[in-house]
């Protein structure tokens, strides 16, 4: 679909607050997953506010499209996103990671309004993901399901089970998203396990793959439109992305993947995001 | 006696009482309830003949999915379909799902809350000359450790058809075991099943051998024999370990005094295992186990390795004497 200015700005203001609001929740939570998180807000402002078939007062529509997050340690920007959708009250997001929250440490179905699997354990996510695109093909039905994953997640051998599935099947229901952000936990991936090419990687497998600018909204989008009209085979989105995005001291630095920001750290981030790194000089909430 | 309302066989002790493995019953029980229920689906993971999933792939070939050999896949593939209200059989030999799936099976099924049946094929070591490794004897144990887990082990061809014709019908996790080998049917359509109601297959005073799979024949075997010294034996079917039926488990502690478990799985972890638990909890009994005493199998003849391994109506007589020395 065609993106006036106005609606660019729009969404882009959205990821921005989607950031903002990640910041102060993993402050409150005092654990959880930073780089990742920031890395992919403007993925998921593009999904939940443009590309998806989705109504937030009614999770379990049965037309509805499906955003399956198999890796499920980033799954702050995805509660963020829900709440900014309108499928839970925002002020429960300050609830994250605690004793009896529906915001658990990582998703869980069932438990949150839009929440569709539970997952963590990395590949888990992306094999159910085909299994619900071959469902329902089965049935007939029109719904897409987008699957997330890491790209540190590609080291675990279901992923390659899971593509390689798809790829027999031509499950074109299925656009995978990959958040090329080049960190894992020990490290950058290319020293951890190296991927490169991983576009090569899976066309072998029988999928068309698009490489896109996962900062760039409109490109984004463009990309799942394209993705929508490939009929024979799954698509991957390599979205290259900086984890940290938006925060200048966590950008690039794996040591932030798995971390909270400190109280300090939180409002120099915060401030960041606000002022857009100091080029808005009036105050902001 | 043998309980009448368990109406097994007329030929129980004969020589030629019929013998056909329990995963056919699996391959004929999946196939009723695929005529019964559109949304029942088999998936296999390149082993559609051994574990008779083949009968399924030819009736419904429409709702049958060839994974291949990647039984973490086939896993979260059934999770990811059960999600738009497919109910998934999920097949492969038992040392492989739910051996080699165990996370997955733990995340995507029971955490995740899916209808997905795991059906492991050639549990125990009655699997024979494949060896150890394809010998899963631990099965019972990591999945009835799982919450929401339900676990079913039957006793034979016609057991095995109404257990998959049950679970069909159960919404949630179930995990069904079965065996390779050839073994006797001696219950028959009319015999009672339902899912977490052990039954009492023959009755007895003295002791009461609590069993599961193709043993529970051993474990009549061994009662017969044991009549003959006048020891009153009751003999249980505990087709279902989870959920177990407690209230039949302490009501024979009650009634006999001592209890003798039998099972084709390490003594860690399985039916002897989750009786134990029931009985020190409510009421506790001098006990035996017959199992697997905490080795790997190996490769043989399979009636030969289920006697090297003291799983046998001769070893379970002589647990009964044991057991009967302790409760005097």
């Amino acid at each position: 679909m065609y993106l006036n200015d106005k609606q660019i700005k729009e969404l882009e203001k959205r990821a921005n607050s989607i950031r903002q609001d990640i910041i102060k929740i993993l402050l409150k939570a005092g654990s959880g997953h930073s780089a990742g998180p920031l890395g992919m807000a403007d993925v998921f402002t593009a999904l939940y506010f443009n590309v998806m078939k989705i109504n937030p007062k009614k999770p379990e529509w049965q037309d509805r499209d499906y955003l399956m997050l198999s890796n499920g340690h980033i799954c702050p920007v995805q509660y963020v996103a829900l709440a900014h959708a309108g499928y839970f009250p925002k002020k429960e997001l300050n609830t994250l990671r605690q004793l009896g929250s529906r915001l658990q440490g990582h998703p869980h179905r069932g438990t949150l309004p839009g929440i569709d699997v539970s997952s963590g354990p990395l590949g888990d996510g992306i094999s159910q993901a085909v299994g619900l695109a071959y469902a329902l093909r089965m049935d007939k039905k029109k719904n897409w399901v987008y699957a997330l994953m890491g790209d540190g997640e590609q080291n675990a051998g279901i992923v390659w089970e899971a593509t390689m599935f798809a790829g027999k099947n031509k499950l074109a229901n299925l656009t995978a998203i990959i958040d090329r952000n080049n960190i894992q936990i020990d490290g950058n991936t290319e020293d951890i396990m190296p991927l490169e090419p991983l576009k090569d990687k899976y066309e072998a497998f029988g999928w068309h793959v698009i490489d896109v600018d996962g900062h760039n909204i409109p490109d984004f989008i463009s990309a799942c439109e394209q993705a929508k009209a490939i009929v024979e085979k799954p698509v991957l989105i390599i979205a290259h992305t900086i984890p940290g995005k938006g925060v200048d001291f966590m950008e690039y630095d794996f040591t932030w993947h798995g971390k909270p920001p400190k109280e300090d750290e939180a409002k120099i981030a915060l401030n960041e995001l606000r002022t857009l790194r100091g080029k808005i000089t009036s105050e902001h909430e | 006696m043998i309980n009448k309302k368990a109406k097994l066989v007329k030929n129980l002790f004969s020589k030629d009482i019929k013998l056909i493995p329990t995963r056919n019953g699996y391959g004929d029980g999946v196939v009723e309830a695929g005529k019964k229920d559109k949304n029942i689906i088999v998936l296999c993971c390149d082993l559609t003949d051994s574990t008779k999933s083949g009968s399924f792939a030819k009736a419904f070939p429409d709702r049958f999915v060839e994974v291949g050999i990647a039984e973490p896949n086939m896993t979260c593939l059934a999770a990811g379909m059960a999600l738009r209200g497919k109910i998934p059989f999920i097949s492969s030999y038992a040392m492989f799902s739910p051996g080699r799936s165990w996370e997955q099976v733990r995340t995507t099924i029971c955490y995740n809350k899916t209808n997905v049946k795991i059906v492991g094929a050639h549990a125990g070591v009655s699997v024979g000359p494949d060896g150890a490794t394809h010998q899963a004897i631990e099965d019972i144990a990591i999945m009835r450790v799982l919450p929401t887990m339900n676990v079913i082990v039957p006793c034979d061809y016609e057991e095995t058809k109404k257990a998959t014709m049950a679970v069909a019908k159960l919404k949630g996790a179930c995990y069904l075991r079965f065996a390779r080998e050839a073994t006797p049917v001696f219950t028959t359509p009319a015999t009672p099943f339902k899912i977490g109601k052990a039954e009492v297959f023959k009755d007895g005073k003295d002791v009461t051998i609590i069993a599961c799979g193709p043993l529970v024949y051993e474990a009549l075997k061994a009662a017969k024999e044991l009549e003959k010294e006048k020891i009153s034996v009751r003999v249980i079917n505990n087709h279902t370990i989870k959920p177990l039926d407690t209230k039949t488990i302490i009501q024979s502690a009650k009634e006999t005094g001592a209890i003798v478990t039998v099972e084709e799985h390490q003594k860690n972890g399985g039916l002897g295992s989750a009786v134990a638990e029931c009985l020190v909890e409510n009421y506790p009994v001098p006990m035996e186990r017959i199992g697997v005493n905490d080795r790997f199998g190996e490769s043989g003849p399979s009636d030969v390795l289920l006697d090297i391994f003291e799983l046998t109506s001769p070893f379970i007589v002589k647990a009964v004497k044991k057991v009967l020395k302790r409760k005097a």
